[in-house]
């Protein structure tokens, strides 16, 4: 009896505990009540020592109603589990006592079952409440767990949106560094453009004192020709006034000989100064067809006195050695041309370089040829300079790479030539060079 | 009078051979042509007393004129030939060079062939 006085407190005692703050408010009375009521029951019990029934009773009836309560009450919903554990005790406890007030003898013909039953009951309630317990650390466990989560899902939420905040700047960051790159490049390819045209003007320049030299000569023919072909009319007249007439047909002869060489002179200068104006003109980027040989010649020309007409000491053999096969074939010709200048102008360069080294016994030559292949042609410009060393081979076709010292190079004639054979003409240059013994450079156009 | 005109241009020879016509007609001057500085020298190894005067230009591809002067006055040839340069116009280097190497007279382009004629009554 006492065992459920005892068990009636702790219940309330439990669920006065247990109930959140809110849902106590209404219960707590009660469960106060519940504790005084036991605590006086324990009381009442030990001073009506000799008539237990009536405290009995009381127990019982506590207890049913606290069970009632529980299982009637949703806010105590959590407590059901305990009172399964302490059903079959009360349960078993009741129906003893009220064996024992019906029929005392076959209460104490029964005692034994009860005995075991009342065994099996607490043992049962034990098991139940160790595994109530266990349920209830494994389920605060749980929750701990979940709060935990929900800590760490709330930290990163938080970082996250911090991440957000700083990838939004980094973005703006990086649009304003776009543009600023964007500006940059749009003004180095202005630049670019710039360094292109000046490049052109650059080997116009060298090109001004040949070109002087080249239409100086055949100007002097063309007027040395003329002039004499007045004085031989002069004469043809005299023969002819004389009867000569023979003499006055061998003059005639001359005469027509004479305007041929004068023809052929006039479309020399007239070469050049084409020449000259197709150099400075800005490309058509139209492919005509172009005799190979003539344009080839024409720069060699015109590069070699340009040198002569910067540098009056320097000297250089010239050999050429063109395949009349090549004839005519379908480039654009003012950049095929600055290709071939460019590379005719560095071989001479590079046989003035070396004489300055060696002087006397050096006998410096450019040969330039050109060749007949299938469906390709070749010009090739060799010279016999001192090479291009091996670490900066790889360099040459680079834009802006140059080795002459300032203000003497561009840096752009390899590139820009490199360019316009591969990427404009679909053809290939390609450089064979011995170090102090020669270099060549050959280029294959397509037909 | 044999004169060596030596010079780049092919067309030279039918310009001097139509300058000098009448000369020739009448064996007053001889001349022989020589494209390049090396053909000029091996002509002179070969008839070695027989230029009186020599004529060249200076740019020429190969040995220059200036190289040509140099080894002529180094060959202590008999009797010494008369050089006379031909210089561009206001080519002052060069001039002033060929002079330091004692080039005998000078000319400047475009040759003015009546002076040139002047200069020749007066060497022979």
């Amino acid at each position: 009896m006492y065992l459920e006085i005892v068990l009636a407190f702790f219940i309330f005692r439990y669920l006065r505990k247990s109930l959140p703050a809110d849902a106590l408010l209404q219960w707590d009375k009660i469960f106060v009540g519940g504790m005084a009521l036991s605590a006086a029951l324990v009381v009442m019990g030990v001073m009506l020592r000799d008539n237990t029934q009536i405290t009995k009773w009381f127990t019982h009836a506590m207890l049913l109603g606290l069970i009632y309560l529980v299982f009637k009450q949703k806010e105590l919903a959590p407590a059901k589990q305990l009172m399964y554990s302490i059903l079959p005790y009360i349960a078993l406890s009741v129906l003893k006592d009220l064996v024992l007030l019906i029929s005392p003898a076959f209460s104490r013909d029964m005692n034994d079952y009860f005995e075991t039953a009342t065994l099996f009951a607490i043992i049962w309630m034990i098991a139940m409440w160790m595994i109530t317990r266990k349920q209830k650390k494994a389920l605060e466990k749980e929750k701990a767990k979940t709060l935990e989560i929900e800590k760490e899902s709330r930290i990163i939420e938080s970082l996250k949106a911090a991440l957000e905040v700083q990838v939004a700047e980094r973005t703006a960051a990086l649009t304003q560094q776009k543009e600023t790159l964007q500006q940059a490049l749009d003004e180095l390819k202005a630049t670019q453009a710039q360094l292109i045209q000046s490049e052109k003007m650059a080997s116009l320049g060298e090109l001004t004192a040949g070109i002087a030299h080249e239409i100086q000569n055949p100007l002097n023919f063309v007027n040395n020709f003329s002039e004499i072909n007045t004085e031989l009319i002069d004469e043809m007249q005299q023969e002819m006034d004389k009867g000569n007439l023979e003499d006055a047909k061998a003059i005639g002869n001359d005469i027509r000989d004479n305007e041929q060489k004068i023809n052929h002179h006039g479309k020399r200068a007239d070469a050049i100064v084409k020449g000259m104006l197709q150099h400075s003109r800005s490309s058509t980027g139209i492919k005509e067809a172009t005799n190979i040989n003539n344009l080839a010649d024409e720069y060699l020309r015109l590069a070699y006195h340009g040198l002569r007409a910067k540098d009056k000491s320097f000297n250089a053999s010239m050999k050429t050695d063109y395949d009349e096969s090549v004839g005519t074939i379908q480039v654009i010709p003012q950049d095929i041309g600055r290709v071939i200048l460019n590379l005719i102008t560095n071989a001479f360069y590079a046989v003035a370089e070396k004489k300055k080294m060696l002087g006397d016994g050096y006998d410096p030559t450019v040969c330039v040829s050109t060749k007949k292949l299938a469906e390709k042609v070749m010009i090739a410009v060799k010279d016999n300079g001192n090479g291009i060393p091996q670490k900066v081979l790889d360099k040459i076709f680079q834009p802006f790479f140059t080795t002459k010292p300032t203000g003497q190079g561009t840096g752009l004639g390899l590139s820009m030539s490199y360019d316009i054979v591969n990427k404009v003409h679909g053809g290939e240059i390609i450089v064979d060079t011995e170090e102090g013994e020669c270099t060549t450079f050959t280029i294959y156009l397509p037909v | 009078m044999k004169i060596l005109v030596v010079d780049d241009e092919t067309d030279i020879q039918t310009l001097f051979e139509q300058r000098f016509r009448k000369e020739i007609r009448q064996k007053l001057v001889e001349f022989v042509f020589a494209f390049s500085g090396e053909d000029a020298l091996n002509y002179l190894n070969h008839h070695e007393h027989e230029v009186v005067l020599i004529l060249s230009d200076i740019n020429m591809p190969g040995m220059s004129g200036i190289e040509l002067l140099r080894q002529i006055k180094q060959k202590h040839l008999t009797p010494p030939p008369v050089v006379m340069m031909i210089t561009a116009y206001g080519d002052a280097e060069n001039f002033n060079m060929a002079k330091q190497l004692g080039a005998d007279d000078f000319l400047t382009k475009p040759v003015d062939f009546n002076l040139l004629k002047e200069k020749l009554k007066l060497v022979s």
